[in-house]
């Protein structure tokens, strides 16, 4: 009874706290995020009150099955439905975005819905909403299965996957309002900051301490990328947001650093949200889960250490090639052009191990639509870490800097790597975390396979000739020595190249959408969809044989 | 490596040593290259002319962060004969050393905003931001009428210009006593601006949005995008190799 | 240390010291020790469970 009084009385007392805190604020956004808070709280408190068990009724309506003891997994189930939930939401963004940049007229004259506002909404919900979750949930999957131990401290699981979802929830509220720090990929303000903070410290909490609890001598190697993921993110979040509040009681803040320095802290946490949060993690994803749908142990085991360590001692150091040519100082600038060009080495070593790992099996391109989605994000990963050693070498940057090149880029790699690795491990994940036969259907796989990658296609390509179009426009001259374009010129030149990627886009998102249909049909338990085995194309000896040319 | 002198296999073994070799190894890259920035002298070049903002300056500037105005626009003019000529003399250090944060930007789907102030008038500006295709018919920018509509209320912009001197912009006491009666008489036709013109020299008093009886949001991002570049006398800065106190290199390295 | 000197060394030792540790890392992943250890950490994951939680649906 005791602590009955003291849960609720305590969630009761934090909204309490949120609400005088919300009709204090200085700040009318300040005001709502303190009210979402005081709503969360109470309803927490409610809860606790009620003492009915809603996260069972919940677990029933998404018919999870029940815990049997060994891996703590409800909180990983959450996790598949959050990450489909936040794809289509980010997808969706994007593609408004992509066709407010060609019809202008959809910014709608209002504040809430300008490009400006958007364009962060947009990159956040597929980083951090939608790569996040499936980072902790993927993580959380593959430490107790390769630990052999259950999750440790399940409850604190639990906050860290709700309270994630709360950082993204004021985050996204807060771009709306235009709460924003102002530097990208870094916008929430000070607050949701602080808040991350804790929940990343749970974070690696529960993850190491699974670790330290296992029953495996040895740490898999997929582990070591989620830990330097974990503890690296930590690191450039904290360095990267620190700044001063002008009031306890608003949003708003100033960057501790100015300029110059605040220029270089805040591409080396940039570069690196790519590097550890796009890309250590998700290394780690493809280092349990390609093995594992292949069947068949990683290419070379000392490869990936070598790829483990080089991969997080060069990719720090690339922050700068962001600036190539601005006001930073000129051997900063040569040091990132460096170890970008270097870093091409380590990416590619992982690409190959994991292409590798089907050596001797790649017939299951063929028959499993789930490794060729594999296959497919090493090939982007391969491209696109090839394009970025490229693009980062001064000279080709000083014609691809502030263009839709780099949009294209980014896009290829997000789209491509991250996004098809994580559809991946989600057709993985969502028939064994629901004790299903199989996926509802495979051909729908297969459909989501194809409309993601002509989407991608259509994408990198349209925003390569708009780049590099754009960035020859801009340094035209003319015989008589001036100016050929004026920048309004540039700018509509670009429209055909915008409507094809919003086109691409849009086969993107529909990827998206049949796979939530088809991800909720498993968790459904729906019988599985009728349709024509994937399997036809079994193996014919007797056709296996060169074509030897006859005469006529 | 060699099993001797180190094991691989102990730190696939010890999660605590794996986190810190880990942690150490992420963490070299950055302090090389960060850490130099603060105490290198010749990282920011002296210049004449640079001053914190004004506090009107400063709410515009917040309103262009707001509107998230730095994800199209850049304020970074590189050293290309096509950039100077297109947006002006290229960008400097200095110029950017009060600005938490920095609004170098990324991207130029709109052009570059280094060097705008002076180059448009107030009334350009003001009908731009209403309704951009209205002076440029090939602009892809949101409208932004509400900016005019609205009135300005920074809250108490002391507390902004203390925050500001905490992460070490000088701003004087007399500065931050007078915040608040800077920021309406900066826009204020009838507002004596002797003293604030003083404080912050080539600061530019008058009314921006065309409507003098109210102080607008749009009062504040039009006076920020004036003065954006206009402090320092570009030509008169020196190139770094011949700064005083430094050894000049014999030839051009680069 | 100037611009020019530490792009002479750049651009020789530097580049040896590079190019021996690439050389050296890429030895060292064809050496023939520790296979054993390599091959049993990379099929750790096949292991069947005593709990027939995965491996019923593996």
């Amino acid at each position: 009874m005791d602590r009955l009084v003291l849960r609720t009385g305590g969630w009761f007392a934090l909204a309490l706290v949120a609400f005088a805190a919300m009709l204090a604020a200085r700040d009318g956004g300040f005001a709502v995020h303190m009210g979402i808070v005081s709503l969360v709280a109470l309803g927490l408190a409610i809860i606790a009150m009620r003492r009915a068990d809603y996260a069972a009724v919940a677990r029933g309506l998404l018919k999870m099955p029940a815990d049997q003891g060994r891996y703590y997994d409800d909180v990983i189930r959450w996790g598949v439905i959050a990450t489909v939930s936040w794809a289509l939401a980010g997808f969706l963004a994007g593609l408004y975005i992509a066709l407010q940049l060609a019809f202008p007229a959809l910014n709608l004259g209002l504040e809430y819905t300008s490009f400006g506002r958007l364009r962060p909404l947009h990159t956040s919900a597929v980083i951090f909403a939608f790569g996040g979750n499936a980072l902790i949930a993927t993580s959380f999957y593959v430490v107790q299965r390769t630990c052999r131990a259950r999750l440790f401290a399940p409850k604190l699981a639990d906050f860290v996957f709700w309270g994630y979802q709360l950082f993204i929830v004021l985050a996204a509220t807060g771009y709306l309002m235009g709460i924003t720090e102002g530097k990208e990929y870094a916008e929430p303000e000070w607050y949701v900051d602080l808040w991350l903070t804790i929940v990343w410290v749970a974070y690696l909490v529960v993850f190491g301490g699974t670790i330290v609890k296992r029953s495996e001598p040895h740490i898999y190697v997929a582990n070591w990328f989620y830990l330097a993921f974990i503890l690296t993110i930590a690191m450039l979040h904290i360095v990267n947001n620190l700044s001063m509040p002008v009031s306890l009681l608003g949003s708003k803040s100033y960057a501790a650093f100015a300029g110059v320095q605040d220029a270089l802290t805040q591409w080396w946490y940039g570069h690196n949200a790519v590097g550890f949060f796009l890309t250590a993690g998700f290394l780690a994803m493809m280092y349990y889960f390609v093995p594992k749908q292949a069947q068949r142990p990683v290419y070379s085991y000392r490869l990936s250490i070598i790829h483990f360590w080089s991969l997080i001692f060069l990719y720090i150091w690339a922050g700068p090639h962001h600036l190539h040519y601005t006001a930073l100082p000129d051997w900063a600038q040569t040091l990132g052009m460096v170890f970008s060009i270097m870093l091409w080495m380590p990416s590619w070593g992982g690409m190959i191990n994991g292409l590798m790992t089907l050596n001797g099996a790649w017939d299951k391109i063929r028959t499993d639509p789930i490794i060729r989605m594999m296959v497919m994000a090493l090939a982007f990963y391969g491209m696109s870490t090839f394009e970025g050693p490229m693009m980062s070498v001064k000279a080709v940057n000083s014609l691809s800097h502030y263009t839709d090149w780099t949009i294209g880029h980014v896009h290829s790699g997000a789209l491509g790597w991250n996004g098809m690795i994580t559809f991946a491990c989600l057709y993985y994940l969502a028939p064994r975390l629901w004790r299903r036969e199989r996926l509802y259907s495979l051909r729908l796989v297969n459909w989501h396979f194809w409309l993601a990658t002509v989407g991608i296609v259509l994408y990198a390509a349209s925003m390569w000739v708009a780049g590099i179009m754009q960035g020859l426009m801009w340094r035209e001259y003319g015989a008589d020595g001036y100016l050929v374009y004026a920048f309004s010129e540039v700018v509509s030149a670009m429209w055909p190249m915008y409507l094809i990627r919003a086109a691409g886009g849009l086969l993107y998102l529909s990827g998206a959408i049949i796979m939530a249909w088809n991800i909720g049909r498993t968790i459904a338990g729906s019988p599985l969809r009728q349709e024509k085995p994937m399997h036809g194309a079994s193996h014919d000896m007797a056709a296996d044989k060169p074509l030897i040319a006859r005469p006529a | 490596m060699a099993s001797k002198f180190f094991n691989h296999g102990t730190l696939e073994r010890n999660v605590s040593l794996l986190g810190i070799a880990a942690l150490i190894t992420v963490a070299i890259g950055g302090i090389v290259e960060i850490a130099p920035l603060f105490w290198i002298d010749n990282t920011i070049e002296k210049v004449e002319g640079m001053r914190p903002y004004t506090p009107l300056e400063l709410a515009g500037r917040n309103i262009y962060i707001r509107e998230g105005c730095y994800n199209c626009h850049s304020q970074m003019i590189r050293p290309f004969r096509d950039e100077v000529e297109r947006y002006g003399h290229y960008s400097l250090a200095a110029e950017s050393m009060y600005d938490h944060p920095f609004q170098w930007g990324s991207k130029r789907t709109g052009p570059d905003l280094a060097r705008v102030g002076g180059r448009y008038s107030d009334e350009w500006h003001v009908q731009h931001l209403k309704d951009p295709r209205a002076v440029v018919p090939e602009s892809i920018m949101p409208t932004y009428p509400f900016l005019a509509e609205r009135d300005l209320k920074p809250g108490d912009m002391r507390a902004d210009l203390k925050a500001l001197t905490r992460v070490g912009v000088p701003y004087s006491d007399a500065d931050i006593s007078k915040a608040n009666d800077d920021l309406a008489a900066q826009a204020d036709p009838d507002a004596d601006t002797t003293d604030l013109l003083k404080r912050y020299p080539k600061a530019q008093a008058r009314d921006f949005d065309g409507d003098p009886s109210r102080l607008t949001e749009m009062d504040a991002l039009v006076a920020y995008l004036q003065m954006i570049g206009t402090l320092v006398d570009v030509d008169a800065a020196r190139p770094q190799e011949s700064l005083p106190g430094q050894v000049a290199p014999k030839e051009d390295g680069r | 240390m100037s611009y020019d000197a530490l792009r002479h060394f750049a651009d020789s030792w530097g580049l040896v010291f590079m190019g021996a540790t690439y050389g050296l890392l890429i030895g060292w992943h064809f050496l023939p020790h520790g296979r054993r250890h390599s091959h049993r950490a990379a099929t750790m994951i096949f292991e069947s469970e005593s709990e027939a939680t995965e491996a019923e649906h593996g």
